[in-house]
């Protein structure tokens, strides 16, 4: 007890004290595990967090390939934010890149192929854990897309500015070969996060041509008389007609059923018509006779299947619903089996037509990635073609497909006929607008066969809506068939 | 009072019989352990120029020989005039330092037309030239208590001095000469902590003796405790007016653990208590500043959820949460979005992303062996003043360490203050490398008079 000086025991108090001071430190190491490691996740998912950004353009982007070309690239900027998209030719891919904004996030296939092109999707490492140990990014992958890059050229050519839509597919896989939308415009312009990059996103929002609206996936029109393929499936699989010969006892002018209201056609002789020669001069009333005489269920049932009305679609970004009411009385019914009331449709949809009847009947999924792929090329994931029904008869679709035939041989889309290649296809000029005021759609849906080949090659929806020109001379064979033409050459190569 | 090592107790004295008990000098475990901490400082700095640019930064071998040089001087004048020293307070000293100058170097490479590393090196040359100065000149440190009175006097005037100059980012603690910017209240922590451990020396049997008893706490009377009082309020109310809240809690905290080891009386520990909160509370009402501080560590967030960004403390805490475990690695982190005060007050952040918690709890395993070290020289001693004065320079650098690391991690309210060593600031280093100087004289005295009674 007794200690020099005082007489106190102060070496006690020193321990006490110094115990003190082993607190303090082992709080400060408690409280920094809780930051760094038990609630680090917090921090981490803090949208004020800028890190996740940085790391996020801290390496250059995955490209979006075409072909073996990409049709994007990575600009350093050297600023905290560092690498900044870049497209090679952006308003004629805009509708399938999409945008890859640092100010408004992704869109399209920038934001449906996010996660290999930004680095992040686990299936790129091929060591997962090393690269969690080392808390380094691997490199960004690629996606590769089913686009045929001559086939998205002439449709964007053939649009030539004009408001419309372009989709082809490939009949038999339900590969995308071309996804025009026009007016366009340049992704480019949104990449970065400066003022011009918030001048530009106001001036393409506001822009009332709205370039930025994706006319083949995401915009619906009336299919008009490119309708009457699928209203044709539905009366040749119900039996409603088995004659393409035989007379459908059409009256012209066609009274809608329970009103007063007379449906009359651009074309003459289609009183009593048989169902080839309605097909090829495009007949309204013989159309609504045969949707009211099929029935609505078996209308709805046959659009259904070849895809409308499912919002579920996606190639892999989503596509919008294309509709057929199936709550309709008898004159909405006829109205609707010639693509009219409340009948609308993705160009995307109509290609899908095109291309079951195509193919015997047999409808493919749509989709736009062939394949991802590591920097260096590797397969990450390849998509294949998947079936998703049989949508009618292959003998039913055998007699449309010999329909369509005729239009482009001798009917209203003769300029849709290529040299060498067995061409379908059928013409729309869809009516719109309050008492069908407003400028019509020109439509045009086809399918394209090589003489050499064994099966259908390329099917073509097209939608021109031009609000420049008479209304006489907008109409499917005119404007939209030449488009398709030039689609369906170049992916037949031709 | 008695000399240690001329008599022992007569348990020391079977085991030891007559013979002086010398203890090993273990200069030489010194001298590999600064080797090593060079090594480690240097590795550093290749490691963050290898992250950033994939080469060994050009100054590598410069910066590792000027930190040799000075680190080998500074053994040297230990092996010449403290050989029986502690081994391990210069080599922590190193450690620190380097580790210091590797963050601030890094973070320059953020800040092209910033650089604050040279001028640290600079600094860092003065400090070590001071630690050489002390432990050459001092050759007692008994004499220090002389000089009690002269100390706190120049304490007072340095914590007043800045009153006289502008502000700088709402506090007064800075002067400005010849372009250097020199902190005061710095220099003034060493001082007060003399002038404390030398009159609760000369004072304690009074102060634990005397007063009343309360209930079972026993209070000192107002005779002794005048003076003291006196200048300790006198110290806080200069820092009230200059706003360094920081230095004034850590005055206060230091005041009362020496009062607590100098008396022992809990009855001190209530008082400093109680004064604490009623300082914190009437501080926190009237200062807006303190106030705003308060609201900060009690929503950190608030300013994100106001729409207004984060705020530093929100950077700062992105920063420890983005190190994780391992850390991002040196040179690869971002906690240089926390801005203003990166390499100073908040440099521990930096540590803390990059090095990860791995890496903090190392430097926080360094503080406390720092201070482990101090504590153990003081108990060593057996006299009041060298005893208090250790465990004085001991608390001044727990404190700061708990003051500063516990703001930028949200455990207390933020107050600016300099991490110890590592932080950019000449005056700070200048500081510490003064309380290591006189932490390696007073261990130095203890062991080598050492009776073989108390662990050395």
């Amino acid at each position: 007890m007794s200690e020099y000086g005082g007489g106190r025991p102060m070496a006690r108090y020193i321990r006490h004290a110094c115990a003190f001071c082993a607190l303090l430190l082992a709080a400060l190491l408690v409280n920094a595990a809780r930051v760094q490691v038990v609630q680090s996740r917090v921090y981490d998912d803090n949208p004020a967090n800028r890190r996740a950004e940085i790391a996020r353009y801290g390496h250059p982007r995955g490209d979006i390939l075409v072909g073996d070309e990409p049709v994007t690239g990575s600009v350093d900027t050297g600023e905290q934010l560092r690498y900044e998209r870049t497209y090679r030719n952006g308003p004629l891919y805009a509708p399938v890149t999409g945008f890859a904004s640092q100010s408004y996030g992704t869109t399209f296939l920038e934001h449906a192929g996010d996660g290999v092109l930004s680095g992040t999707d686990p299936l790129l490492s091929p060591l997962p854990l090393w690269n969690d140990m080392t808390r380094r990014p691997g490199p960004a992958g690629n996606v590769v897309t089913t686009l045929n890059r001559r086939a998205q050229e002439a449709a964007y050519r053939g649009l030539a500015g004009r408001k419309g839509a372009v989709a082809a597919i490939d009949p038999t896989t339900g590969r995308v070969l071309a996804l025009v939308s026009s007016p366009s415009y340049d992704p480019g312009v949104l990449s970065g996060n400066g003022e011009a990059v918030t001048s530009a996103w106001a001036r393409l929002n506001h822009d009332p041509e709205k370039p930025m609206l994706n006319r083949a996936v995401r915009q619906t029109y009336p299919p008009g008389s490119t309708f009457k393929v699928v209203t044709a499936a539905a009366a040749l699989d119900a039996g409603a007609v088995t004659d393409l010969d035989a007379h459908t006892g059409s009256p012209d002018p066609y009274l809608l059923p329970g009103t007063r209201t007379r449906l009359t056609n651009e074309a003459g002789g289609c009183r009593d018509a048989s169902l080839r020669s309605a097909f090829k001069w495009s007949c309204n009333t013989v159309f609504a006779k045969l949707g009211v005489d099929v029935g609505v269920q078996n209308m709805v049932a046959t659009a259904q299947a070849f895809g409308f009305n499912d919002p579920g679609l996606r190639i892999p970004f989503s596509v919008a619903p294309s509709t057929f009411d199936p709550h309709v009385d008898r004159a909405q019914l006829a109205l609707s089996s010639i693509g009219q009331y409340n009948t609308r449709a993705t160009p995307l949809q109509m290609a899908m037509v095109a291309a079951a009847v195509a193919d015997r009947g047999q409808l493919w999924s749509p989709y736009l990635v062939e394949r991802t792929t590591r920097r260096n090329g590797e397969t990450v994931a390849g998509s294949g073609a998947h079936p998703v029904r049989q949508v009618i008869n292959p003998s039913t679709a055998e007699r449309l497909k010999e329909l369509m035939a005729d239009v482009v041989r001798e009917g209203t889309g003769t300029r849709a006929a290529i040299p060498g290649a067995l061409v379908g296809g059928k013409t729309g000029t869809a009516q719109h607008g309050v008492g069908n005021t407003g400028v019509p759609y020109a439509w045009f849906v086809s399918w394209a066969q090589a003489d050499n080949s064994l099966e259908p090659q390329v099917a073509v929806a097209v939608v021109v809506e031009d609000a420049s020109a008479n209304r006489g001379e907008i109409s499917g064979g005119g404007n939209a068939a030449p488009i398709a033409r030039d689609v369906m050459r170049a992916v037949l190569g031709r | 009072m008695t000399k240690a090592g001329t008599t022992g107790t007569p348990v020391a004295a079977a085991r030891t019989p007559a013979a002086v008990v010398r203890l090993p000098r273990r200069r030489g475990i010194e001298l590999a352990l600064i080797v090593l901490a060079v090594l480690l400082s240097v590795y550093g700095y290749c490691a963050v120029g290898l992250a950033r640019t994939g080469t060994v930064p050009p100054g590598a071998v410069g910066y590792g020989a000027g930190l040799g040089v000075l680190a080998l001087s500074a053994h040297l004048a230990v092996r010449v005039r403290a050989p029986y020293a502690d081994p391990l307070f210069l080599p922590i000293g190193v450690l620190l330092n380097g580790l210091g100058l590797v963050l601030i170097y890094r973070l320059d490479r953020e800040t092209p037309h910033d650089r604050a590393a040279p001028a640290q090196l600079v600094w860092s040359t003065l400090g070590i030239g001071l630690f050489i100065a002390v432990v050459l000149v001092l050759r007692d440190h008994r004499v220090l208590q002389r000089y009690a009175y002269v100390c706190v006097a120049a304490a007072l005037g340095l914590l007043a001095l800045p009153i006289l100059f502008p502000a700088v980012n709402g506090a007064r603690i800075w002067i400005r000469i010849a372009g250097f910017s020199i902190q005061p209240g710095e220099f003034a922590k060493v001082l007060l902590a003399v002038f404390f451990a030398a009159y609760l020396a000369a004072n304690r049997n009074a102060l634990a003796y005397s007063g009343r008893r309360l209930w079972r706490l026993q209070f000192p009377t107002g005779r002794v405790l005048g003076p003291i009082v006196t200048i300790w309020l006198l110290s806080v109310g200069v820092l009230v007016l200059e706003r360094d809240l920081g230095t004034s809690l850590l005055f206060f905290g230091l005041f009362v653990v020496l009062l607590y080891v100098a008396t022992g009386r809990t009855g001190w520990m209530a008082v400093g208590l109680l004064l604490a909160v009623l300082g914190a509370v009437a501080v926190g009402r009237m200062e807006p500043h303190v106030n705003q501080r308060i609201e900060d560590w009690l929503h950190p967030f608030a300013t994100i959820e106001a729409g207004l960004g984060p705020n530093q403390l929100s950077q700062s805490l992105f920063a420890f949460a983005a190190g994780g475990m391992l850390g991002t690695g040196l040179g690869l982190g971002h906690s240089v979005l926390i801005g203003f005060a990166a390499k100073s007050d908040f440099i521990l952040a930096t540590a803390g992303e990059e090095l990860g918690l791995a890496g903090l709890a190392a430097i926080f395993l360094l503080y406390a062996l720092l201070v482990e070290r101090g504590y153990r020289a003081g108990l060593a001693l057996r006299e009041p003043f060298g005893r208090l004065l250790a465990v004085g320079l001991a608390s001044i650098l727990a404190l700061q360490v708990f003051v500063i690391a516990g703001g930028v991690t949200g455990l207390i309210p933020l107050t600016g203050m300099a991490m110890p060593f590592l932080a950019q600031g000449g005056s700070s280093v200048v500081t510490n490398w003064a309380i290591v100087a006189l932490l390696i004289r007073v261990s130095d005295s203890a062991r080598s008079q050492y009776d073989g009674r108390e662990a050395p």
